[in-house]
């Protein structure tokens, strides 16, 4: 794999990525993401940004199928009334016809072509695979049982662990940089290795879209250096990664493509060098920002002076 | 992990012997001394294999001891033992609590309230309907109120379980107390502190029927539970239909209860201590733990309920005493190794 080049990889849009439409998203009535659309290209990292409460972990959520709170919604543009009044009319196609389908602009989720919304909730974990933020249990769970809950879609509910569910975990193991850690106990780690065994978890799935919910908080930069560096592994691999980030720095130096979020809509997406600009980061972050080249990478590097 | 088969290999068929012998010798154990040879003579006559194995049946006597008195009550204890260890390990994985546990969370007491209710209206055939009734109605309540006092935490789900397991219990003591005939104090703590010392053939059959099927059913959900270990959303991720889940499963841990109780009252803290015990040696996952607390809870309460009966004979304690005596301290540890983090 290339030393940490990710130009290098070409994201080929042509590729199909994953690519969600019209994707939005009301908590208590209150509209978390607005008619949100995603294009992320096939075998690249994807950093999801967007300053807090801009909607980024529902977003992944809402993506991943798993959101528990809240429901979907026609967004804005097509105004609230408009939907209401289309779900209140008596549908010209029958009865059957949920207020949902009725409406303008049904949210649609697809990856390499094929609709996440309609699959099976057990083939969708085979295809897409999300690593929350710290997420923990207080049972005694060794590191290893806990990655062999990735293989839970890969067979029958009534089956134990086969070998090849074992191979599977040591395999995620050892890619995620946690083989040493197969015998501790979950609840002995440190956030970074807990981090690792999370991320271990979901390569157990064989996932093939992987979503990350701030996969670098809480970590020191060695251990933030390290999660990106076995994301970029991935990509390289053909396993196509989006993952939220916080650290600015960080997208620009391991992304390949980028998504920035503000107030639940999207606001900038593309390759990292049209994202990164002072143009479309000053007015989101509030802040004054210079972006200069890395004198090693060439890769973008952010000096943020307070607005 | 070769660890955990080889574990899984011999745990069952050692749990088992260890619960069939248990019920052999406890059967042996009481005011009137029996061997163990009579106890398989007394079998074998009712298996009708005695003259196969040419073992001579025993007198009547003898036999009544074993087969009408001590061995139905041994039984249906093995098998309330077995259903409430069980729903006590479905309970604490599916809401994540420790602490979860079909006595603690309302479920028993709300179940001896339905049946007090059913058998004072003289219907004793809807007994487990009117248990399992009453064990849904309390676990509804008991989350509800937990969810009404804010986030629903292990902590706050327990205080509310009990609100709604003492309201319960004081009902069932009014319901006794109103329509007493002789025995209403020995009624009340039969009910209240649980015992199977009136147990029949039938208590048996209900008993042990329902931890059959029931209990099948939920032991075979270990991938289920497995997927809940890091909470909702990450079981929405493995492919589980969280909601749907959670509710089949409460539903079946509150048939199971509410069948349990109709036979032998509301028996505290064997749902607790059990699972925590043999997650020592299985660790958090199901497969293992489910079929294993199911047969080390049976040994349980068969000692815990011979110990009962014989400790101050020819006294006799409700089992629900034995159980809480071990139980509550183990209870205490918990609540301070969670207060701790």
């Amino acid at each position: 794999m290339g030393e940490g080049a990710p130009t290098e990889q070409v994201p080929s849009t042509q590729r199909a990525g994953l690519a969600a439409r019209r994707v939005s998203w009301e908590i208590d009535g209150r509209l978390i993401l607005d008619g949100v659309a995603v294009l992320t290209p096939a075998g690249a990292v994807t950093g999801l940004l967007g300053p807090n409460g801009s909607g980024k972990s529902t977003l992944l959520r809402v993506l991943a199928g798993v959101q528990a709170a809240g429901r979907a919604v026609s967004p804005s543009g097509a105004t609230s009334a408009a939907a209401e009044q289309s779900a209140a009319a008596p549908s010209a196609t029958g009865p059957s016809a949920s207020p949902a389908s009725v409406s303008v602009s049904p949210t649609e989720t697809t990856f390499g072509g094929a609709d996440l919304g309609a699959m099976p909730r057990r083939e969708r974990a085979r295809v897409l695979a999300l690593v929350e933020q710290d997420a923990t249990t207080d049972l005694p769970l060794s590191v290893l049982d806990a990655v062999l809950l990735g293989r839970i879609p890969h067979r029958s509910l009534l089956a134990g662990d086969s070998d090849a569910d074992r191979a599977a975990a040591h395999a995620a193991l050892e890619a995620a940089g946690a083989k040493e850690l197969a015998d501790r106990e979950v609840g002995t780690l440190s956030g970074g290795e807990r981090q690792r065994v999370h991320m271990a978890r979901a390569l157990a799935q064989q996932p093939r879209l992987l979503l990350l919910d701030e996969p670098t908080n809480h970590l020191d930069i060695a251990a933030q250096l390290q999660a990106m560096r076995v994301l970029r592994d991935l990509a390289a691999d053909g396993v196509t990664v989006v993952a939220a980030l916080h650290d600015l720095n960080l997208a620009a130096s391991t992304c390949d493509h980028l998504v920035l979020l503000d107030h639940g809509r999207v606001v900038a997406a593309g390759p990292v060098d049209d994202v990164l600009v002072p143009a479309v980061l000053e007015p989101v972050y509030g802040v004054r920002l210079d972006v200069l080249p890395h004198p090693r990478t060439g890769r973008p590097v952010l000096a943020f002076e307070q607005g | 992990m070769s660890r955990t088969s080889s574990l899984s290999g011999l745990a069952l068929p050692a749990a088992a012997l260890v619960l069939v012998l248990s019920v052999g010798v406890a059967v042996t154990i009481g005011p009137a001394d029996l061997a163990l040879p009579e106890v398989g003579r007394s079998l074998a006559t009712h298996l009708g294999v005695d003259g196969f194995l040419g073992l001579e049946p025993l007198s009547a006597l003898r036999d009544g001891m074993v087969w009408q008195l001590r061995m139905p009550r041994i039984l249906t204890a093995a098998a309330v033992g077995a259903g409430l260890a069980l729903c006590g390990a479905v309970m604490q994985s599916l809401t994540r609590n420790p602490l979860a546990d079909p006595y603690l969370l309302g479920l028993s007491s709300g179940a001896s309230l339905g049946a007090v209710l059913v058998l004072l209206a003289g219907v004793p055939l809807l007994l487990p309907v009117a248990a399992f009734a009453g064990a849904v109605g309390a676990l509804a309540l008991a989350l509800a109120l937990a969810g009404a006092l804010g986030a629903i935490t292990p902590t706050r789900t327990v205080l509310a379980g009990l609100a709604i397991s003492q309201l319960c219990a004081a009902a069932v003591s009014f319901v006794i107390f109103w329509s007493a005939k002789g025995d209403a104090f020995r009624e009340v703590l039969s009910w209240l502190m649980g015992s199977v010392a009136s147990a029949t053939w039938t208590s048996v059959a209900i008993a042990g029927g329902a931890v059959l099927v029931l209990g099948t059913l939920l032991a075979l959900t270990g991938s289920v539970l497995d997927a809940f270990t890091f909470g909702d959303t990450a079981a929405a991720a493995l492919g589980v239909p969280v909601n749907r889940a959670r509710w089949v499963l409460l539903i079946g841990v509150a048939l199971l209860t509410g069948a349990l109780v109709s036979q032998s009252g509301s028996i505290g803290f064997v749902g607790l201590i059990l699972p925590h015990a043999v997650r020592l040696f299985t660790g958090a996952r199901h497969r293992l733990l489910l079929p294993l607390s199911a047969l080390a809870g049976a040994s349980f309460l068969v000692w815990a309920d011979t110990l009962a009966r014989t400790i101050f004979e020819p006294r006799e304690l409700p089992v629900g005493i034995v159980t809480a005596a071990i139980g509550a301290p183990v209870f205490a540890f918990l609540l301070w190794k969670g207060n701790r983090r």
